[in-house]
C-alpha cells in the first residue's frame, strides 16, 4: 500500500462548490455587505481611472451629490420612494411567477392619466382632483396590466413578451399626447403643467414637497406586505406561483387569481406614474418612467421581495445614481458615467447571490 | 487479494446540524450486485450522491479500485466509471433516446448520429434492453425512460452502476425485465449497487445486502443467509409485524356510483371508457392496472379535477341526504358543499403539496378558505401540522421547514395525514406508499384501515398486488381505460389480477 501511495498525486487541499442548505440571515446580509464594499472599490478604480482624482474626493463628490444639500437629499429620497413603489408593485405578480416586464408601460399610462387630469381638470377642487388623479392613474395602469393578465389566464400567452411589447404602445400613446399638450407650442414637450396654479400637484406638507409621495409609498408598501403574508388572497398567489396543479387540486380558481393579482400589480405601477407626474416632475415625456420599471425588477429580486430589503437596495442604487450624476458634472463626464457605476453595482449585487446559495469548501485529503 | 470496486472508509456527511452519514464503511466487490437497504432518511441516497459527485464528503476516504480518489463533480465520477441512475429522470423530452444519451459528451465537431444510434443499438442488444434509440422521450413509458438512463451511463463506459430505487416506478413485469438486464450486466463484469426498500426484490437480485440505519452502517449480510424478517429487524432495529389486519366491512352503504363514465384527455383520446361501479362505505376498493391505464384519470374525474365527456358520477351522502351529482360540480363547489373527497395525487410534490412552503402553509391548502375574514388563519393549521408530525412520527426539525427538504416518506405522511384530517366520507389515494420503506408503508396501510373502520369509503390505486390483495376488500382492474373486472380480494390471486391487467379475460362480477 505504501508503494501505491507514492504514485498518487499529492493534493493537500481540494476545493469544491457546495450548495448551502440553509444560510442564516446574518450571514447572507454579511455577504451582500462584502459585495457592496467590493462594488464601491471597483467603481472607485474606474472613476479614478477616468478622472485621475483622489478616490476619497470622488466619494466625497458622490455623497455630496446624493445628500449634500437639502434639495439633493430630498431629490434622492423622492427617487428612492418611486423605485420602491414600483418594486412593491411587482411583488404580487412575481410571487405568482407572472413575469410582469411591463411596469414601464403601466407607469407611463398612469402618468398619462394623471397629466390629463391636471390639464383638463384645473377647475375641479383640489382634494377631489387629487383623489381622481390617484384613482384614475391606478385604473389606467390596471387596464394596461389587465390585458396581458386576461390573455395569459385564458389563452396562456407569454406574459413577458406581452407586457414588454405593451411598453412600446404606452410610449407611443405618450408621444401622441405630447402633440396635443405641447406647451409652449413648437417645443415638442409638455413643459411644467399648471406651474402657476399648482392644480393637481401633490400639496406641500410640513414644509416638504414630497411628503405625500412618501406617505403613499409607505402605505402601499405596508399594505402589500400584509396582503402577501397574511391574507387568503396572498396565500392563493403563493400557491398558484409554486404549482398551478396544486392550486387546481386545492380548488383555487387559477384564472381568477391570475387576473386579480395582475390588476393589483399593475394598478400600483400606474399609481407610481401619478407619483412621478403629480408628485415630482409635474410634466410628462416618453422618459417619464426612465427605465425604472426595469430597475425595479432587480430591486425586487435582489431583496427577495422583502420590503425592508427592497428599501435598502433601492436606497443604495438611487444614492449611487444621484451621486454619480454629480461626479459626472463635476469632472466633465457625460451622463453615461452614472450608468457605468450602476452597472458595476448591479454586477456585484447579482454576483453575490451565488455565494449566498453556494459555498466553496476546502477539504484536506488524508494521505494513505 | 482482489481489489474492491468501491471502498468507503469512515465517510461522514453533515447538513447543518443533521448528520446524514456517520462514519460509514462499505465495500462493493467487483462483479457483484449489492443492495443498500434502509429506512427513510437513513442516508442511502446521500451516500450514493457522494459517489456520483453531487455531494462531497466532510470526512473519510473513497477508494475506487483500491486508489483513493476525490470526486468533485459528476464528471469526476464518470471518469472513474461510476454512473448513477436517479429516481427522478433527467431527460429532455423532445430529444430522442440516443440524443439524450450523448448529451453533454464531448466529441468531434461533426456529429455522426447514425454511428451513435448504431453504438446505442449494440449496447441495447448486448444487455437485452428494450429500446429504440431513435424514439423520442415523450413517447416513452416510465420504464423505457429508465432504460435510457441506464444505457446512458453504460454508453459513457460506466463499470459501477448505482440505481436509486429503480423499481419504485415499475410494474411487476417491468421489474422482472430490469432484473434480467442487471444480471446480464453483472455477468459482463459490472458492479452494481441498488437502493431499494422492497425486501423481496433485495432477496431476489442481490448478492449481498448492506443495511443503513440513521446514517450509520449496521452491517453487511450475504443475501443467501438473509430473510425478510432478519433484514427488517436490521433495518428498523426491532421486530416488525408485517401483517395487515383486514376487518370485515361493517354495514357497507353505497357512497359513490359511476354510471357509464367516459373521459377524454386534452389530446382527445379516450382515457376512460364506459366506467360503471360502486364504492361502498366501510370498504377499501383497490384499483389495479398497469400504470397509465386510466387509474389517475378515474380518481381525478371523481375529484372534479378533470371534466367527463358523458355519464354521471353520483355521491350518496351519509344519513340519507339527497344524492349529489359530482360530475356537474367544480372542485371548489365540491368543497363548499362539504363533500369530503380527499385525494392524494400520484405526484406528491407536483400536485398535493407546495414544496417551498412549510408544513403549516401546506396544511392550509385544504382549510385556508374557512371563515369570512380577509386574513387567513394560521393557528389551527399549525396545530394540525404539529399533531400530524407527532402522530405519524414525521422526521422534521419543526413545522416551519419547507416540505421540499423532507424525505419522500415524510412528505407522503404529511399529505395523507392532511387528507385524513379533513374527516372525509370518501378517501381516494393513488400509490400511497410509492417509494416508501416498510415502516412508513405500514403506517399508511394502518391509516387507511382506520379510515375504513370509521365508515369511510376508501379507494386505493396501488401497484404492489400482494399488498392490494391483503389490504382491499374488492379490487377493480383497469385495462386500457375499461374495467376488465371487479374481484373479491379474499378469493382472488395475483395471477388472476395479472391476467385482468393485460385484458386477458373478461370477468363479470358484482
Amino acid at each position: 500500500m505504501n508503494e501505491k501511495a507514492v504514485n498518487i498525486k499529492k493534493e493537500k487541499y481540494i476545493r469544491h462548490i457546495v450548495k448551502r442548505d440553509v444560510i442564516s440571515k446574518k450571514k447572507a446580509w454579511f455577504i451582500r455587505l462584502i459585495a457592496v464594499v467590493l462594488s464601491l472599490l471597483v467603481s472607485a478604480v474606474v472613476i479614478v481611472g477616468i478622472t485621475k482624482e483622489n478616490p476619497l474626493s470622488v466619494y466625497g463628490g458622490i455623497i455630496n451629490g446624493a445628500v449634500g444639500t437639502n434639495h439633493r437629499l430630498w431629490t434622492t429620497v423622492r427617487e428612492i420612494v418611486v423605485l420602491l413603489l414600483i418594486a412593491v408593485g411587482l411583488v404580487p405578480a412575481f410571487k405568482m411567477r407572472f413575469w410582469n416586464l411591463g411596469a414601464e408601460g403601466q407607469i407611463l399610462i398612469g402618468a398619462v392619466a394623471s397629466a390629463a387630469l391636471m390639464i383638463y381638470g384645473k377647475s375641479i377642487p383640489a382634494p377631489l382632483l387629487l383623489t381622481l388623479i390617484i384613482v384614475c392613474s391606478m385604473l389606467a395602469g390596471m387596464l394596461w396590466g389587465l390585458l396581458p393578465g386576461i390573455f395569459k389566464a385564458i389563452y396562456n400567452t407569454n406574459e413577458s413578451l406581452f407586457t414588454l411589447m405593451l411598453n412600446y404602445v404606452a410610449m407611443q400613446i405618450v408621444t401622441f399626447c405630447i402633440v396635443f399638450w405641447e406647451n409652449p407650442s413648437g417645443s415638442n414637450s409638455v413643459g411644467i403643467i399648471n406651474a402657476a396654479t399648482r392644480a393637481g400637484w401633490f400639496p406641500r406638507a410640513f414644509g416638504n414637497e414630497y411628503f405625500m409621495n412618501i406617505v403613499i409609498v409607505v402605505v402601499i408598501t405596508v399594505a402589500i406586505s400584509v396582503y402577501m403574508r397574511y391574507s387568503k388572497q396572498g396565500y392563493e398567489i403563493a400557491v398558484v406561483g409554486e404549482s398551478q396543479n396544486t392550486a387546481r387540486y386545492a380548488g383555487i380558481d387559477v384564472k381568477k387569481v391570475m387576473i386579480r393579482t395582475m390588476m393589483i400589480s399593475s394598478a400600483i405601477c400606474g399609481l407610481a406614474g401619478a407619483v412621478i407626474v403629480s408628485g415630482a416632475s409635474h410634466t410628462i415625456s416618453t422618459s417619464t418612467a426612465g427605465g425604472r420599471g426595469f430597475t425595479a425588477i432587480i430591486v425586487a429580486w435582489m431583496a427577495n421581495m422583502n420590503p425592508l430589503g427592497m428599501l435598502l437596495v433601492s436606497t443604495f442604487l438611487v444614492f449611487m445614481q444621484q451621486g454619480s450624476i454629480q461626479i459626472a458634472s463635476q469632472y466633465g463626464l457625460n451622463e453615461n458615467a452614472s450608468d457605468i457605476i450602476t452597472g458595476i453595482l448591479i454586477f456585484f449585487l447579482i454576483g453575490c447571490e451565488f455565494f449566498i446559495h453556494y459555498r466553496i469548501e476546502k477539504t484536506k485529503m488524508e494521505e494513505m | 487479494m482482489s481489489t474492491n470496486a468501491i471502498e468507503l472508509r469512515g465517510v461522514t456527511k453533515r447538513f447543518g446540524s443533521v448528520i446524514a452519514n456517520d462514519h460509514v464503511n462499505l465495500t462493493l466487490e467487483k462483479g457483484e450486485i449489492l443492495s443498500i437497504l434502509g429506512e427513510n432518511g437513513s442516508g442511502k441516497t446521500t451516500l450514493m450522491n457522494m459517489l456520483s459527485g453531487i455531494y462531497f464528503p466532510d470526512e473519510g476516504q473513497i477508494l475506487i479500485d483500491g486508489k483513493e480518489v476525490a470526486i468533485r463533480g459528476p464528471k469526476d465520477a464518470f471518469q472513474l466509471g461510476i454512473g448513477m441512475i436517479h429516481q427522478h429522470f433527467k431527460l429532455i423530452n423532445v430529444l430522442t433516446a440516443a440524443q439524450n444519451i450523448i448529451l453533454g459528451l464531448s466529441g468531434k465537431s461533426r456529429l455522426d448520429m447514425k454511428k451513435v444510434n448504431k453504438d446505442v443499438s449494440n449496447l441495447v442488444e448486448k444487455y437485452g434492453f428494450d429500446l429504440n434509440p431513435e424514439e423520442k422521450i415523450y413517447n416513452m413509458s416510465v420504464s423505457q425512460k429508465q432504460t435510457v438512463e441506464i444505457v446512458k451511463v453504460l454508453y459513457r463506459g460506466a463499470d459501477i452502476l448505482i440505481l436509486d430505487e429503480p423499481t419504485a416506478v415499475l410494474t411487476p413485469q417491468e421489474t422482472e425485465k430490469l432484473f434480467a438486464v442487471l444480471r446480464k450486466m453483472k455477468e459482463a463484469g459490472k458492479s452494481i449497487i441498488i437502493i431499494t426498500h422492497k425486501l423481496n426484490e433485495v432477496l431476489e437480485i442481490s448478492d449481498r445486502v448492506a443495511v443503513l440505519r440513521k446514517g450509520s452502517s449496521i452491517g453487511v449480510v450475504k443475501t443467501s443467509e438473509a430473510s425478510v424478517e432478519s433484514l427488517t429487524e436490521m433495518m428498523v432495529g426491532e421486530k416488525v409485524d408485517l401483517d395487515i389486519q383486514r376487518s370485515k366491512p361493517k354495514s357497507p352503504e353505497k357512497r359513490i356510483e359511476l354510471r357509464g363514465v367516459n373521459v377524454r384527455n386534452i389530446e382527445g383520446q379516450d382515457v376512460l371508457k364506459d366506467i360503471s361501479f360502486v364504492a361502498n362505505s366501510g370498504e377499501i376498493l383497490g384499483i389495479a392496472g398497469i400504470s397509465g391505464n386510466g387509474q389517475k384519470e378515474l380518481l381525478e374525474s371523481i375529484g372534479g379535477l378533470i371534466p367527463i365527456e358523458s355519464g354521471e358520477i353520483l355521491y350518496y351522502p351519509p344519513n340519507d341526504a339527497p344524492v349529489e351529482k359530482l360530475s356537474e360540480k367544480t372542485v371548489q363547489e365540491i368543497q363548499k358543499l362539504k363533500i369530503s373527497l380527499s385525494f392524494v395525487p400520484e405526484d406528491r410534490l407536483g400536485m398535493g403539496l407546495v414544496g417551498s412552503m412549510n408544513l403549516t402553509d401546506n396544511m392550509m391548502i385544504r382549510s385556508y378558505r374557512g371563515g369570512r375574514r380577509f386574513f387567513a388563519d394560521r393557528k389551527s393549521p399549525k396545530l394540525l401540522a404539529e399533531h400530524i408530525v407527532a402522530k405519524l412520527e414525521v422526521a422534521t426539525p419543526d413545522v416551519n421547514t419547507p416540505v421540499r427538504r423532507l424525505s419522500g416518506g415524510n412528505v407522503q405522511k404529511i399529505l395523507v395525514g392532511r387528507e385524513i384530517a379533513t374527516r372525509p366520507n370518501v378517501l381516494m389515494v393513488a400509490y400511497p406508499v410509492r417509494g416508501l420503506d416498510i415502516n412508513s408503508s405500514y403506517t399508511i396501510y394502518n391509516l387507511l384501515n382506520e379510515q375504513k373502520e370509521k365508515g369511510v369509503a376508501v379507494m386505493c390505486v396501488g401497484e404492489d398486488l400482494d399488498v392490494l390483495l391483503q389490504l382491499c376488500d374488492r379490487i377493480l382492474v383497469l385495462c386500457e381505460g375499461k374495467i376488465s373486472g371487479i374481484v373479491d380480494a379474499n378469493k382472488s390471486s395475483k395471477e388472476e389480477l395479472g391476467m385482468l391487467m393485460t385484458g386477458g379475460r373478461k370477468v363479470s362480477s358484482k
